[in-house]
């Protein structure tokens, strides 16, 4: 890697950092400001002023809002998110029990879609034309456009209703045995992977069909290459970059999928958190919610220009 | 004349995945236009003492859970699901387009401030947004269309913002600057025509998110709020029959994949246009 690699990438991870400051201003500017005294609104319209005094200042209200937009971005970067309005824990607490749960159900769907995906990707790719790479168009096209409610509806209609191998439920909570981690985890995961891996296939075709329509690749046909050499010696490591970019905007799309079917499957996460906080109107957890979820896509987008960069030849030597 | 002519020969050049998304998209336009007057109950009417009943001569789609026509509620629900959604992926499209094109004509600081804030926006996924504004202030029609125009108008910016860019600097639009007109003459009369058949096919893409968007918001009790229902609402009120493997958890969001799916697959069968989006950002 060489110093213009490097100051790209620096620069890259600048432009992110600041794009996650406007957020958190967006975020702010719409849960903190806009909606009006929130003292007043919780308490009513008969409510004396010193009582409503009280809670403002309870509240942090009985301050400009720049300073509480300070106070707020600086609890978050020392690693204090507030307190739950509704069930008066910290929203530190509320996280940190559904935080890895849903770092887990993330994890556990890459695990499965990603192998999935670049397999059907590079294979439609390789049979570009072909009747299988037709079907596996129309397919991924009408996969990306189903809702995520269901797809989960229909695998618990057969899954759970028919065959009765899982439980319409998730209940991730008490896992001790591999039996029960399958039941927990078999609906939600085959849900977010549907949708996902026909987006990441679909761009993973795109990827390696733009490799093959270049001229070495022609070369190594005309060398006499055997097609799957031609893509997996040739073409593939090429495609890497792309690829790897298209692998971390499908995961994005991870961070949309959540909120429906952790709230459908009843799955202990941070999305069914937020769900539950946007219900009671619960601004501090939303809040925090909110930008952990935007950090997370920002990241992934983030990560999706930097495999760009890196796998470009010219800038790493 | 010319017209009546020209739409068998679009439909008949089409691939068959493309005619059966025309086929669905008519459909789903009729439902929406005249569903209610061809529904065979009132929407809102319990016609049966059975609830989640499965498909039958007298409701061929089943009951719900208090016993009313699923066939029915999906008639009157299509029109919230399908308006909504029209009316916000128009806003979005032509606000979009509009800022474009304005960006694009006040030169490069005008360009770079706008260009700013809309990398803002769009960094915020479209449902987190959605939350955090109904959280802020609670579900109502125009919020929701406010919300999905607001999320989906990044998206169309910079489609357009790219292609207007690359329009200004054809020799027929230098040629009418050269001439005097105006910026705004040179946006409208000499780059919108050359771009519109693009941002079409993107309205539609844009048209699909939203109705997933609007769908699963309904479906988590934050989109259309009773007594109205559209069809990510059907799905949220009927899902206690899933047990029971109820049609009417099934047929609303059935409905809503086959408008979906049936605009992909259109809009995938188009003549290349040089535009693939296939974000859903």
């Amino acid at each position: 890697m060489n110093a213009t690699a490097a100051k790209l990438i620096l620069n890259r991870i600048g432009i992110g950092l600041l794009t996650l400051l406007m957020v958190s201003l967006v975020v702010f500017a719409i849960t903190g400001l806009l909606p009006g005294d929130a003292a007043q609104s919780s308490l009513g319209q008969s409510a004396t002023p010193e009582a409503v005094a009280a809670l403002r200042a309870k509240m942090g209200l009985d301050v400009p809002g720049y300073m509480r937009y300070f106070n707020w971005l600086g609890g978050m970067l020392t690693g204090n998110f507030g307190y739950s309005m509704v069930n008066n824990l910290s929203v530190n607490e509320l996280l940190a029990s559904r935080l890895p749960m849903s770092l887990m159900l993330a994890g556990v769907t890459a695990l499965v879609s990603v192998p999935i995906a670049l397999t059907l990707g590079i294979v439609s790719a390789m049979k570009r034309g072909s009747l299988i790479d037709r079907g596996l168009n129309l397919v991924t096209l009408s996969l990306v456009a189903v809702p995520e409610f269901l797809v989960a509806t229909i695998a618990v209609l057969i899954f759970a209703v028919q065959l009765r191998w899982l439980s319409a439920l998730s209940f991730a909570s008490d896992i001790s045995t591999i039996g029960q981690f399958l039941k927990a985890y078999a609906l939600p995961v085959m849900t977010l992977c549907c949708v996902i891996v026909a987006q990441m296939a679909r761009m993973t075709r795109a990827a390696v069909v733009d490799e093959l329509n270049s001229s070495y690749v022609e070369m190594a046909i005309l060398k006499g290459a055997t097609p799957t050499r031609v893509v997996l010696r040739h073409a593939l490591p090429n495609a890497i970059g792309p690829i790897a970019n298209a692998v971390a905007l499908s995961l994005s799309y991870l961070l949309g999928g959540v909120v429906i079917v952790e709230t459908i499957f009843n799955y202990p996460g941070v999305a069914s958190l937020m769900v539950d906080g946007v219900s009671n109107r619960d601004m501090p957890l939303v809040q925090a919610c909110a930008m952990i979820f935007c950090a997370g896509y920002l990241a992934l987008v983030l990560f999706a220009d930097l495999a760009a960069i890196l796998s470009n030849p010219r800038l790493r030597q | 004349m010319i017209q009546s002519s020209a739409m068998p020969r679009f439909f008949s050049s089409m691939s068959i995945s493309g005619r059966v998304g025309v086929t669905l998209v008519i459909f789903w336009v009729l439902i929406a236009l005249f569903g209610p007057s061809i529904s065979p109950h009132d929407g809102s009417q319990v016609v049966s003492q059975d609830v989640f009943l499965g498909s039958s001569l007298a409701f061929p789609l089943g009951t719900d859970y208090l016993g009313r026509d699923v066939l029915s509620r999906i008639l009157y629900g299509t029109r919230y699901t399908v308006g909504l959604a029209l009316t916000a992926a128009v806003l979005a499209s032509s606000l979009g387009i509009a800022l474009g094109l304005f960006s694009t004509v006040n030169g490069p600081h005008v360009d770079a401030f706008i260009s700013r804030i809309i990398d803002a926006l769009i960094s915020i996924p479209s449902k987190m947004l959605a939350l955090v504004i109904v959280a802020a202030f609670g579900s109502s029609i125009a919020l929701l269309i406010t919300i999905a125009s607001l999320s989906y108008m990044p998206g169309a910016f910079r489609i357009a913002r790219s292609l207007a860019v690359n329009l200004q600097t054809l020799e027929y639009v230098q040629v009418a600057r050269v001439r005097g007109e105006g910026r705004f003459y040179i946006a409208w009369r000499e780059i919108l025509p050359n771009m519109i058949h693009p941002m079409l096919a993107d309205f539609g893409l844009r048209f699909v998110f939203i109705v997933l968007l609007l769908s699963g918001l309904s479906f988590l009790g934050l989109g259309v709020q009773p007594p109205n229902a559209d069809l990510g609402s059907l799905v949220r009120e009927n899902i206690s029959g899933l047990g029971q493997g109820a049609i009417a958890v099934i047929a609303p969001s059935f409905a809503i994949a086959t408008l979906t799916v049936g605009v992909n697959i259109l809009i995938d069968s188009l003549p290349r246009l040089g535009l693939r989006s296939g974000g859903k950002g």
